[in-house]
Order: C-alpha cells, then sequence, then structure tokens
C-alpha cells in the first residue's frame, strides 16, 4: 500500500512510488562485535619497556572493514598497543611482548614470521606526514618498486588508484613528478596513506594522523577513512574523543596499560558501562 | 554503570559545571512557574474567579519564553562542548522535558480561559467534583515529576508514571457521568462541555507529567522508555 494515490480512473494502474503505510523508520545499522569478522585477536598481551610494564593482559578482538578507535589519556598505552600490531616496538630497546595476536589465526610475533611481509599486511601512517624526498608519483610506487613491479602500465595504474583511494588524485594530476615536499601538510598526510595503501595491505593503522592537520584538512581525512573501510581494516589512536565518535565503528578505552571498556562507539559515547570510561569521555577526574 | 547524583558538577571545566547546573536550575524555575499557572487556573475555576483564570492565561507567555530560552541553552552547549554519556543524556533529558512543561503551561492557559468564560456564565458547577478529584491528582503528579527530577529518583518517577493510569480511569468515568448529565439535561451541554475539555486538559496534564518521569528515567539509566508498560519501566528501573 502507498501514500501517494495511483491513477483512480484506471483501476489497473500500477501503484506509484511512494512510502510504505508499514515502513518502520530504518535506523542507522547498529554495530554488534557477535556479527563481525574478526581481523585481528589480541590475547593476554602483556608488554614491557625493560621492568615497567606498559599494556597489561590486553584481550580484544579487531573486526574486519570496520574502523576501531583506541582512546585515553597520555601514556595510557594506546599507541604502545597499535604499533604491536605490525611490530613496530621490535625496534624499540628493552621492550618485551607476552602473548598473541592472532592475523589469520597465525600468531604475528611466532618466530618464522617475516616482519617485512608482516608490515605489507599491516601498514601504518604516523602523526606527522613523511613523504619521501622523491617524486609525488615515486612516493606512491616505492612500495610497488620495492616488492618488484616493474611494469609500468601496472606502477602506473596503481598510483592512479592509490592516490584516488586517498582523495588526491584531482589535486595532484597534473604535477605527479614533482617534489611531494612541496604539498601542504593535509595533501602530504594523504600522499602517505595513498602509498600505504598502494601495496594493498589488510590491515591500516593510524597513529594520531590528523592531530598535526587543520580542521578541512582533518575532515578531508575523516571522509578517507570512511571512504577506505570498505577496503581496509582500520585502527586508529588519536587523542580528539569527537574524532573518534565521529569515525569509529567501535571504540576502545584504555587507562594506564589496561583496556577499560570496549565496545559500539555509539554504546560508549552514550552510555558508557565503566566509570573510568565516562569520567574520561566527560572531562571529568579520573 | 551506576548513575552518580552529583555528576553535573564534577567536570575539570567548570565552566561546563555551570552551564549544565544553569539549564537544571532553569528548568526548575519553569516547573515552579508552571505549577503556579496550573493551580491559578484550576483554583480560579473552581472559585469562579475569572482574574486567577486571566492570570494563567497570561503567564503561558512567560512560559514560553522560558521553554525557548532553555532549548537555546541546550543548543548552544552541545554546539560548544560537545557533550556525551549522562551529560549528553541530561541535556537531551532537560530539552525534552521543557517541551512537555510548555504544553502543560498551554492546557494551564487553556483551563484558565474556560474558567474565565465558566465563571461568567454562572449556574451550577455540575461535574466540578471531577474536576477538584482529578486536579488533585495531575498537580500532585507534576510536583513529583519535578521533585524526582531534581533528586534523579527513578522509584518516585515510577509511582508517577503509574499514577497516569489511576487519573485515566477516573476521566474515563467522569466522561460517562457528564455525557449522562447532558442526554438528562440538554440545556446544559454547552457549560457542561466546557467542564469536559477542563477534564482533558488535565488527563493531559498527567500525560505530560508521566513524560517527564519517562525522559527522567532515560537520564538515569540510558533507556528511551517512551511508549513502555509500566512493568516495563518497573524492569529497567531495577536493572
Amino acid at each position: 500500500m502507498t501514500l501517494v494515490a495511483s491513477d483512480t480512473e484506471n483501476s489497473s494502474a500500477k501503484p506509484t512510488q511512494g512510502v510504505s503505510l508499514n515502513a518502520l523508520p530504518q535506523g542507522q545499522e547498529k554495530r554488534d562485535m557477535a556479527n563481525e569478522t574478526i581481523a585481528l585477536q589480541v590475547r593476554d598481551l602483556d608488554l614491557y619497556y625493560g621492568d615497567k610494564r606498559a599494556l597489561n593482559k590486553i584481550n580484544m578482538d579487531i573486526p574486519q572493514n570496520r574502523v576501531t578507535a583506541f582512546i585515553g589519556p597520555s601514556g595510557c598505552g594506546k599507541s604502545t598497543l597499535l604499533r604491536c600490531f605490525n611490530r613496530m616496538n621490535d625496534l624499540v630497546d628493552g621492550c618485551r611482548i607476552e602473548g598473541k595476536i592472532l592475523l589469520d589465526d597465525n600468531n604475528i610475533y611466532d618466530r618464522n614470521v617475516e616482519v617485512a611481509d608482516l608490515r605489507r599486511r599491516v601498514g601504518m601512517v604516523f602523526q606527522k606526514p613523511n613523504p619521501f624526498p622523491k617524486s609525488i608519483y615515486e612516493n606512491v610506487a616505492y612500495g610497488l618498486r620495492i616488492q618488484g613491479v616493474k611494469k609500468k602500465r601496472v606502477l602506473d595504474e596503481t598510483v592512479e588508484w592509490a592516490l584516488r583511494s586517498a582523495a588526491l588524485w584531482d589535486e595532484v594530476k597534473d604535477r605527479l613528478h614533482e617534489s611531494a615536499l612541496g604539498m601542504s601538510g593535509g595533501q602530504q598526510q594523504r600522499l602517505v596513506i595513498a602509498r600505504t595503501v598502494a601495496v594493498k595491505p589488510e590491515v591500516l593503522l593510524l597513529d594520531e594522523p590528523a592531530s598535526a592537520l587543520d580542521p578541512i584538512s582533518t575532515l578531508k581525512i575523516e571522509e578517507l577513512i570512511h571512504e577506505l573501510k570498505n577496503d581496509f581494516t582500520i585502527v586508529i589512536v588519536t587523542h580528539n574523543m569527537q574524532q573518534a565518535a565521529r569515525v569509529s565503528d567501535y571504540t576502545a578505552f584504555m587507562y594506564m596499560g589496561d583496556l577499560i571498556e570496549h565496545g559500539a562507539t555509539d554504546t560508549l559515547f552514550t552510555t558508557p558501562s565503566k566509570k573510568q570510561t565516562e569520567d574520561y569521555i566527560t572531562g571529568r577526574y579520573g | 554503570m551506576a548513575f552518580n547524583k552529583d555528576a553535573h558538577s564534577d567536570h575539570i571545566s567548570q565552566q561546563f559545571n555551570q552551564e549544565l547546573e544553569a539549564i537544571k536550575t532553569h528548568m526548575m524555575t519553569m516547573g515552579g512557574l508552571v505549577e503556579k499557572q496550573l493551580s491559578d487556573a484550576i483554583q480560579g475555576l473552581l472559585e469562579g474567579n475569572s482574574e486567577l483564570g486571566e492570570q494563567a492565561r497570561k503567564n503561558d507567555k512567560v512560559t514560553n519564553e522560558w521553554e525557548l530560552n532553555i532549548e537555546e541553552q541546550c543548543t548552544n552547549i552541545i554546539a560548544r562542548r560537545q557533550p556525551a554519556a549522562s551529560d549528553l543524556r541530561l541535556i537531551i533529558a532537560i530539552s525534552r522535558a521543557v517541551n512537555d512543561l510548555e504544553r502543560i503551561g498551554d492546557e494551564a492557559a487553556r483551563i484558565g480561559k474556560l474558567a474565565v468564560s465558566l465563571s461568567e456564565s454562572g449556574e451550577t458547577q455540575r461535574g466540578y467534583s471531577e474536576v477538584r478529584h482529578i486536579s488533585s491528582l495531575v498537580r500532585g503528579m507534576l510536583h513529583d515529576s519535578l521533585n524526582a527530577f531534581t533528586r534523579y529518583d527513578t522509584d518516585l518517577a515510577y509511582q508517577v508514571a503509574s499514577k497516569d493510569k489511576e487519573v485515566d480511569e477516573e476521566y474515563t468515568s467522569a466522561m460517562r457521568s457528564l455525557a449522562t448529565y447532558m442526554m438528562e439535561d440538554p440545556r446544559a451541554i454547552t457549560r457542561t462541555l466546557n467542564v469536559i475539555w477542563v477534564l482533558r486538559s488535565l488527563e493531559r496534564v498527567g500525560d505530560h507529567s508521566r513524560n517527564i518521569c519517562q525522559h527522567l528515567i532515560y537520564l538515569v539509566k540510558g533507556v528511551n522508555v517512551s511508549h513502555s508498560t509500566l512493568k516495563q519501566l518497573k524492569s529497567t528501573i531495577e536493572q
């Protein structure tokens, strides 16, 4: 049945398009971890810097093709945890890790895992844009060249695809061979994202990707994150709680090395279940 | 998570504390004004005092001003502070509650207007005992709903919501007796209809008071209980 009346003179006329009277309001899709495919599983993860324990028995699942945000005060361990996902902490002296992180059911900390291979599957973007002192084109093609791709056609196609994915193509298509260092901060950050996605990782780690950018560039990055989650699993660390609320599907709140609460962003920002979470997101003394 | 009753006074930003306190205080001031408006209207009607009725009607403008003012404050806080969790729920609950208070103000103004015309027409006071009874019930509901909001008291809110059923039953029974009266004496139809409008307005005041309690339960429990049965309400409060 439709609200818009069909032609009364022609009884066999098809009903015109309209709103069904039985239609219930279609709200935003509710996120539920039980319905998600899991990309990364963290199991009993402890991390020590020397004698100091920086992460305490972290257990969490990172869902596939979703944006998971880590929030928490400075020094709570959110960046440390993010860096565990592609073993960036291996480079830190005195850093020791216990527990497991499973990617496709394989522990990324197993001895036989090639770190370079892992980092191709789990890409990372840092707070400050760090383009190489090369042309825009070469920046994006860099990862592919390292992988041994030589065919110009493949390189051209992938560079265009990556720049389009990073919403940068239209701005730079006429100056692909100019230096990347001449771009604005926001453009440089999107270029770095293009460089990361060019090698088609499965997981994209973003460590405060917009904290050094102006509000408009920040919104562009956020829009980009929204687009990219169709192809990648995204984990983002941010100090900006409103940003976490805007871009993420799931949010994890960390405090002093503990994972306090992890759940659907809508729930966490309206009815958090832990007092510490409530105090943090509402700006109270913890 | 248990709701902290001092929740709106311990932010790092003192100014944010003050802004939240201010909207709550203003809502209570508006609530007091609406209570006065309602009692003036009812007293005007029952005592045949058209001045009081007129006063209730005039005060509606002030109530409307308060609603606009509090709504604006809520909008500004949302825009400037991006509140979350219980702060956000407080603002939403207050914004909805002042809406209900404004509607109660409208009903009081309507009763005030009817009080003026009924006092001018004189004659019998048929239906006034029902008005007296139902009005005392709904005035109590309004008062308790504001008290419950001040103290974040969900048990009191539940009691108010359960009283609404009593009001509805009293209203239905009053309708029946007044309909019979109109059939018996067609000359009294116009006057009796006015009394029926008064009862209808009082019944609506009961509904709005119940709504205010539902907004409070949303604030404290984080569950939207609009359109819930009493049983569902109770189980939400006990969670």
